[in-house]
């Protein structure tokens, strides 16, 4: 069922980058996430799976606080990066962003040029000194998006005149470009071919050597392909949390074993 | 759970008559026919549009081309220093002058070989007071004496209607206007080369005249009181419009103050014109005292008018830019405003231009609430001196200039109106022409 069991490679820290504890999301009078507790490792790929509905993504979107956006959306709880509470008062969801970049299910370039693309991260937080920095910036950072020999001749052709696969590696490009510790990608693949999924995938384990990234899938294989630790979700619920070959070999809870043999979803 | 036994009991198969692919069975055929029958309703509604389309087009062109052309009359005439001397020993002075003038187009007439009799009546009724223009003129310029001078004189507007086939040797009764008389001596004017038609630039340029002149009428004076308004109602709609919309759009919380502002901006898209003129001949000439007919009101009474139209488009074409570009943009850890004035608003902008134009065309043409705050036609008799007296001193617009034309008793006011209207239609497509030019420059593909 999957090929090369990421969860049998070495972890090289074991370090929690970001620690939830009790997170309750309601949505309106809808209680969308029940007491999920987690622990997020650094440098390592975690996966969250689940059933359409189960709340990943929400529960992925409250650890950049992207749900502030929504009006309706009220979140309890702690969730804290580093040790700091990231819905404490004095914190600012635009630096938190900053540091916990995003990338999103439907490749989403900005109508500008590769290169703007890349650049308007650093842009606005000031990264770049000057131009011939900027350019660095941009070029190491399509590198490691692994898109840069396909792209390094037409800079400032549109982003949007790229092809799926590539502009989804456009958007991991840009979300890098501005140095974040954690990297959120909510079904990245999902609107890809398996080739571009396959490029994106081996690109997502690349960033395992300097970022935490946390994955939203709805597909097992990539979530056994790619990922070290496996977060279960089920009504809201988060139902198991362990090793990736763990969960998909030998799951403790019955609703965890019924999804992976596809019974439940 | 996926769960797909089937349930027991429903499984009687459904008997399928057997039916040919090439032969269309009722239902299919009535589908059809009625598809048929709402297409000719649609080709019918839209070429019923077009040929009103076309009758007002026409209409248009043949009431209001004439404005265009005036009746002249060009006589060259040459006055010496003596017979200067001798007229401006005259008590009558201007009769001095017309009566040199009535000898000198006689002679001229004469030597074409024709032999027309007329008095000085005949020649007022046709050219109007032509002494009084000819005094002035040696007068301002008396180096000028002894050398061959070339008048032109408008003729008056009974004779500009004979031209046109307003004014009628059959309809005509003798008046102090016109008689029929007359019209031998201008046709005979006319065969000599005398009288003519020719391209009326006062028409074009100049401002209001009497209400007994309409030769002299034209609507230069409105155009730039427009001018003034425009800037006014541009200047001050788009930033508070777009400024407002965003705020609602992108900032405002969804409660119920901010539904009851969006409902009440819509209604005030819908309310009549002639409402925003008694408010602003109430809050901006009566209360703030304001100058009274002046563009800078008649803007400020327009924008009013105007928030709601552009408020409205830009709300839509905001909430038309994908939402995944915000997110985008937030994700990179832009802050909302850098969201919005980096990504969402240069996406919106098309939309946000055209409803601007759709509004400034609405106002551009709108005539009731500049009644009631005094920008009436006749007060624009002249043009402004300089940029603030443009949006001070009394002028009209465009709108209320025709609308006084079409009020006045003169025939030959009725045709300046529809003239008028050419203009303002003119710049309503050169308006709407701009609005698909930058549609097209900002468009964007997402």
């Amino acid at each position: 069922m999957y090929d090369a069991p990421a969860s049998e490679q070495k972890v090289n820290q074991q370090t929690t980058k970001i620690s939830a504890r009790k997170v309750q999301v309601y949505y309106g009078d809808t209680h969308a996430i029940k007491d999920v507790d987690v622990d997020i490792e650094d440098r390592t790929v975690t996966a969250f799976i689940g059933p359409s509905g189960c709340g990943k993504s929400t529960f992925l979107r409250c650890l950049n606080r992207m749900n502030d956006t929504i009006d309706v959306a009220r979140i309890e709880g702690d969730i804290l990066l580093d040790g700091e509470d990231i819905y404490d008062k004095k914190v600012d969801p635009v630096q938190l962003r900053a540091k916990v970049g995003m990338v999103f299910q439907k490749p989403n370039p900005f109508p500008k040029s590769i290169y703007d693309n890349i650049a308007y991260g650093p842009r606005i937080h000031g990264l770049a000194k000057n131009k011939a920095d900027l350019d660095e910036i941009v070029e190491k950072s399509l590198r490691r998006g692994a898109i840069w020999n396909e792209v390094k001749d037409r800079l400032h052709a549109p982003g949007t005149g790229l092809s799926g696969g590539q502009q989804q590696r456009l958007c991991i490009a840009r979300a890098i470009a501005t140095e974040p510790e954690v990297l959120l990608m909510d079904e990245p693949c999902s609107a890809l071919d398996p080739i571009a999924t396959g490029q994106v995938e081996e690109l997502i384990d690349e960033l395992r050597e300097s970022y935490s990234v946390v994955i939203v899938t709805h597909s097992m294989q990539q979530a056994a392909r790619v990922s070290q630790k496996t977060a279960f979700f089920h009504l809201g619920n988060l139902v198991e949390y362990g090793e990736t070959g763990q969960i998909f070999t030998n799951p403790v809870d019955p609703r965890t074993e019924s999804y992976i043999t596809g019974r439940i979803g | 759970m996926t769960d797909a036994t089937s349930t027991p009991g429903s499984a009687t198969p459904r008997a399928h008559k057997a039916t040919s692919l090439l032969t269309v069975d009722e239902r299919t055929r009535r589908r059809n026919a009625s598809e048929g029958r709402f297409k000719t309703y649609g080709i019918v509604a839209i070429a019923i549009a077009l040929f009103f389309l076309v009758v007002l087009v026409v209409a248009i062109l043949r009431s209001g081309l004439p404005a265009f052309t005036a009746t002249v009359a060009d006589v060259e005439i040459t006055i010496t220093q003596e017979e200067f001397d001798a007229a401006e020993g005259e008590l009558f002075k201007t009769k001095a002058y017309e009566q040199l003038f009535i000898g000198k187009l006689q002679r001229q007439l004469s030597e074409n070989g024709m032999q027309v009799e007329f008095d000085a009546a005949a020649i007022e009724r046709i050219m109007g007071k032509v002494g009084g223009d000819i005094r002035e003129f040696y007068r301002a310029n008396p180096a000028q004496l002894g050398e061959p001078v070339s008048f032109q004189l408008s003729a008056s507007s009974r004779v500009d209607g004979y031209f046109k086939g307003r004014v009628t040797r059959e309809a005509l009764q003798d008046s102090r206007f016109l008689q029929l008389s007359d019209l031998d001596l201008v046709d005979a004017l006319e065969e000599a080369g005398i009288i003519r038609q020719s391209f009326n630039w006062t028409f074009i340029q100049g401002a209001d005249s009497g209400v007994d002149n309409p030769g002299g009428a034209g609507i230069g004076a409105s155009v730039v009181g427009s001018f003034f308004m425009m800037l006014v109602v541009l200047f001050l709609s788009l930033p508070i419009g777009v400024a407002a919309s965003i705020y609602l759009e992108e900032f405002a919380p969804q409660n119920r103050w901010t539904d009851m502002i969006e409902v009440n901006i819509s209604n005030l898209a819908a309310v009549p014109s002639i409402v925003f003129g008694i408010l602003g001949l109430a809050v901006f000439i009566q209360f703030m005292h304001l100058p009274q007919s002046a563009p800078l009101v008649g803007g400020l009474v327009l924008t009013l008018m105007t928030l709601p139209t552009i408020i409205i488009s830009t709300r839509a074409s905001l909430k038309a830019v994908p939402p995944s570009i915000r997110d985008a943009a937030l994700g990179v850890g832009a802050s909302k405003m850098q969201a919005v004035f980096h990504h969402v608003l240069p996406l919106a902008m098309p939309g946000i231009l055209t409803g601007t134009i759709i509004g400034l065309a609405q106002a551009l043409g709108e005539t009731a609430p500049l009644l009631l705050i005094g920008m009436v036609g006749f007060v624009a008799r002249g043009y402004p001196d300089g940029i603030v007296s443009g949006f001070v001193d009394p002028n009209s617009a465009m709108p209320a200039q025709i609308y006084t034309w079409a009020a006045r008793a003169d025939a030959a006011f009725y045709e300046k109106a529809w003239g008028g209207i050419i203009i303002l239609l003119l710049f309503l497509m050169t308006m709407n022409f701009i609005a698909i030019v930058l549609r097209r420059r900002f468009e964007r593909r997402w």
